[in-house]
C-alpha cells in the first residue's frame, strides 16, 4: 500500500472518530433547533457537563465505561430540562432574540459556574479502555475509535428507533411539525419539548464521555468550539433533519481529520466556520433541506 | 443654527465638557489612581463599540455577534500602521476603522442575506475565521501577541467616543437611520414600501464595522500589546450584553449598558469568574422579566429642557 493511501486511510479513521462525537451533538442542536427554532448555545456546555459526571462516575465511583455513560447520560438529560423549564420556556412567546440571548446566557454560566464549581484546571480521565492498538496494514486503529464510532452508531440507531416508531418520537415530529396543529391534537406539548431537551442532552452527554475518554482531557471550558462546530454540523446537513445531523457530523469530523493531515492543524476550526458561511450562503438550507418560502 | 443650537443640545454639550474636564483636570493633578484611569479608557472603548453594534442588532434588528472580529481588523491595522509604518495615530485610528468598514461591507454583502438565527452564527464564525487568521499571522506576532507603544490618552479617547456618538445618533435620526428601523420592525413590509432593504442593511453593518475597528483601535493603542485572544466571541458576547442590558434599540441604554458593564467588570476584576457568572445570571434574568432590555427602544433624552423637545424615540414597542 502506497504511503499516500495509508495517510489517507489514517485521516479517515481518525475523521470518523472525530466526526462520531460531531455528530452526536449535532443532533441534539438539531433535535432543540427543530421543535422550538432556538440555537441552544449551551448545548456544547451540556456535553461538557456530561463529560464531567463521566469523570466523577470513572474515578470517585470507580465505575466501568458503560454505567458511567448511561449516568452522564441521565444527569446531563434531567439538566437539559431543568435549563428548557426555568430559562427558555418564560421566553417561547417572545422575540427569538431574547430565546438566543438566554440561550447564550445560559452558556456562559454552565462555563463560568462549573469553573467556580470543579475549578479550571483540567482533568485527565482514567484509563477507560485497553490501550490496544490494532495495526491493519499500517493504518494505526485505537480500541477508543472503535468503542466511539460503535457507541455513537448505537445511539444513533436507539434515537431513530425512538423517533419514527416511539409515541413520544411521534409527538415530536408532530409538534416540530405544526407546533399549534399538535397542540390541538391533544399533544403535550410542554412535555414533547422536555423530552426533546432531555434525549438531546443524553446523547451530547454521551459525546462528553466519548470526548473525554479518547482525549484524556477534560475542562470547564472544552464545550465551546466542539459545541459550536457540532452546529456548523447541523447546519450543513440541514437543520431540523436528523440525518443530515449525522452526515454533517462525519462530514466535519473528516474535513477537520483532513485539514490536519495536510499540516494545517491551526486552521482547521477556521475551515468549519468558513464550510458554515458557504453552506449558508449556497445552500441556507443545508444539504438535506427544503427550502421555503417566508411569507408575510 | 437655530436648529442645531437648542437648550437641550447646549446642556449635553456642558455636560460633555464638564465630565472631560473634571477626568482631565484630575489627570491633571495627578490624583486619579492608574486603575480608574484604565477603567475610564475601557468605559470609552465599550461605549463606542456598544452604540455601533446597537447600530446594526437594534436600530436595524441584524442580529450580528461577530462585533470583536470588526474590533480586531481595527485594533491590528492600526497597529501595524503605528508599529511598522511609523505613521500618525489619527491616520492609524483612521485607517483600522476604514480597513474595518470595508471588511464589513465585504462581509455584509453575502451574509446579510441571512436573517435571524442564521446571520448570527454566521456572524460568530466570521469573528472566529478573523481571529484564527490574525493567530496564524507571523507578522504580528502570531498568538503571543503584538506590542504597540501606548499612544492614547484620555483626551482621544473621550473626544473620539464623544464623536463617534455624534455620528451614530445624527445617523439614527436621518433618513437612512429611518429606514433602518423599518427594517427591523417588518423587513418584509420595509422592502415593499420600496426600501432598499439589502442597501441600508449593508449601510449599517459597514458604519458600525467602522466605529468597531475605531475602538479596538484605540483599544490595540492604549493596552501595551494586543493578541489574539482578547478578540474571542466572549468579547462579542460582552458587548452584546452591553446592548441589550441597555435596551436593543437604544443608543442612550448602550451608552448605559456599557458604564454599567465596564464599571461592573472592574469592581469584579479579582474574581473574573465570578464575574462571568454574575453576567450570565444578569442576561438570564433580564430577558425572562424585561426581554426589552432598562430603557427598551427609548431614549433617555434632556427633552424636557427644550421647548418642542427631540422626539427622537424610535418607536413604541
Amino acid at each position: 500500500m502506497g504511503n499516500v493511501t495509508q495517510q489517507f486511510l489514517q485521516q479517515i479513521v481518525n475523521g470518523l472518530s472525530l466526526g462520531s462525537i460531531y455528530a452526536l451533538i449535532a443532533l441534539g442542536y438539531t433535535m432543540v433547533y427543530g421543535i422550538i427554532k432556538l440555537i441552544n448555545f449551551a448545548h456544547g456546555d451540556i456535553m461538557m457537563v456530561g463529560a464531567y459526571v463521566g469523570w466523577y462516575a470513572t474515578t470517585v465511583l470507580h465505575l466501568s465505561f458503560l454505567p458511567a455513560l448511561l449516568i452522564a447520560m441521565v444527569v446531563s438529560a434531567i439538566l437539559g430540562v431543568l435549563i428548557e423549564r426555568i430559562a427558555y420556556k418564560p421566553l417561547r412567546n417572545v422575540i427569538r432574540i431574547a430565546s438566543l440571548i438566554t440561550a447564550i446566557g445560559v452558556s456562559l454560566f454552565l462555563e463560568y459556574g462549573g469553573m467556580l464549581l470543579v475549578s479550571p484546571q483540567v482533568r485527565t480521565y482514567p484509563p477507560v479502555f485497553p490501550s490496544t492498538i490494532y495495526n491493519v496494514g499500517g493504518i494505526i486503529i485505537k480500541y477508543g475509535d472503535i468503542v466511539m464510532v460503535v457507541t455513537s452508531i448505537v445511539l444513533m440507531i436507539s434515537l431513530h428507533v425512538i423517533v419514527q416508531y416511539s409515541k413520544i418520537g411521534k409527538a415530536m415530529r408532530a409538534v416540530s411539525f405544526d407546533t399549534e396543529a399538535a397542540l390541538l391534537m391533544g399533544i403535550n406539548v410542554n412535555n414533547t419539548i422536555s423530552a426533546t431537551f432531555a434525549i438531546g442532552s443524553g446523547l451530547a452527554a454521551a459525546a462528553g464521555v466519548l470526548m473525554g475518554v479518547y482525549f484524556n482531557t477534560i475542562d470547564p471550558l472544552m464545550g465551546i468550539i466542539p459545541g459550536l462546530k457540532a452546529f456548523v454540523a447541523a447546519v450543513l446537513g440541514g437543520i431540523g433533519i436528523l440525518p443530515g445531523a449525522m452526515v454533517g457530523g462525519y462530514f466535519l469530523g473528516l474535513t477537520e481529520a483532513f485539514v490536519s493531515g495536510l499540516g494545517w492543524s491551526t486552521w482547521r476550526d477556521a475551515v468549519a466556520f468558513l464550510i458554515l458561511i458557504l453552506v449558508l450562503i449556497v445552500k441556507p438550507s443545508g444539504l438535506f433541506g427544503k427550502n421555503i418560502r417566508e411569507k408575510v | 443654527m437655530g436648529k442645531w443650537i437648542n437648550r437641550q443640545s447646549l446642556v449635553t454639550l456642558i455636560g460633555v465638557l464638564i465630565i472631560y474636564a473634571i477626568v482631565q483636570g484630575s489627570i491633571f493633578m495627578d490624583v486619579l489612581p492608574p486603575f480608574v484611569a484604565l477603567t475610564l479608557i475601557q468605559i470609552c472603548i465599550y461605549v463606542i463599540l456598544a452604540s455601533s453594534l446597537n447600530l446594526i442588532n437594534g436600530i436595524t434588528g441584524q442580529f450580528s455577534i461577530g462585533h470583536a472580529g470588526f474590533m480586531a481588523i481595527g485594533g491590528y491595522v492600526a497597529a501595524i500602521v503605528i508599529v511598522k509604518f511609523h505613521g500618525p495615530l489619527i491616520l492609524a485610528l483612521l485607517f483600522g476603522a476604514l480597513v474595518s468598514a470595508v471588511a464589513g461591507f465585504l462581509i455584509g454583502l453575502p451574509t446579510l442575506r441571512l436573517k435571524g438565527d442564521y446571520l448570527a452564527i454566521a456572524t460568530l464564525g466570521l469573528g472566529e475565521i478573523v481571529r484564527i487568521i490574525f493567530l496564524n499571522t507571523e507578522y504580528v506576532g502570531g498568538a503571543s501577541g503584538f506590542s504597540v507603544p501606548k499612544t492614547i490618552n484620555w483626551t482621544w479617547a473621550f473626544w473620539l467616543t464623544a464623536l463617534s456618538i455624534l455620528i451614530i445618533r445624527n445617523f439614527t435620526n436621518s433618513t437612512h437611520g429611518r429606514a433602518c428601523i423599518s427594517i427591523r420592525e417588518n423587513e418584509i413590509a420595509a422592502d415593499a414600501m420600496g426600501i432598499n432593504t439589502t442597501k441600508y442593511k449593508i449601510m449599517a453593518f459597514t458604519i458600525g464595522a467602522f466605529f468597531a475597528g475605531l475602538a479596538g483601535g484605540i483599544y490595540a493603542n492604549y493596552m501595551y500589546i494586543i493578541q489574539p485572544m482578547t478578540f474571542s466571541f466572549l468579547k462579542s458576547f460582552d458587548i452584546l450584553v452591553m446592548v441589550v442590558l441597555g435596551g436593543l434599540g437604544s443608543l442612550t441604554g448602550s451608552i448605559v449598558g456599557a458604564v454599567v458593564m465596564t464599571v461592573a467588570s472592574a469592581a469584579l476584576a479579582g474574581l473574573p469568574e465570578w464575574r462571568l457568572v454574575i453576567t450570565a445570571v444578569l442576561l438570564v434574568a433580564m430577558m425572562i422579566f424585561k426581554p426589552t432590555g432598562l430603557l427598551g427602544t427609548k431614549e433617555f433624552s434632556l427633552s424636557f429642557l427644550g421647548k418642542k423637545g427631540d422626539k427622537n424615540a424610535a418607536s413604541k414597542n
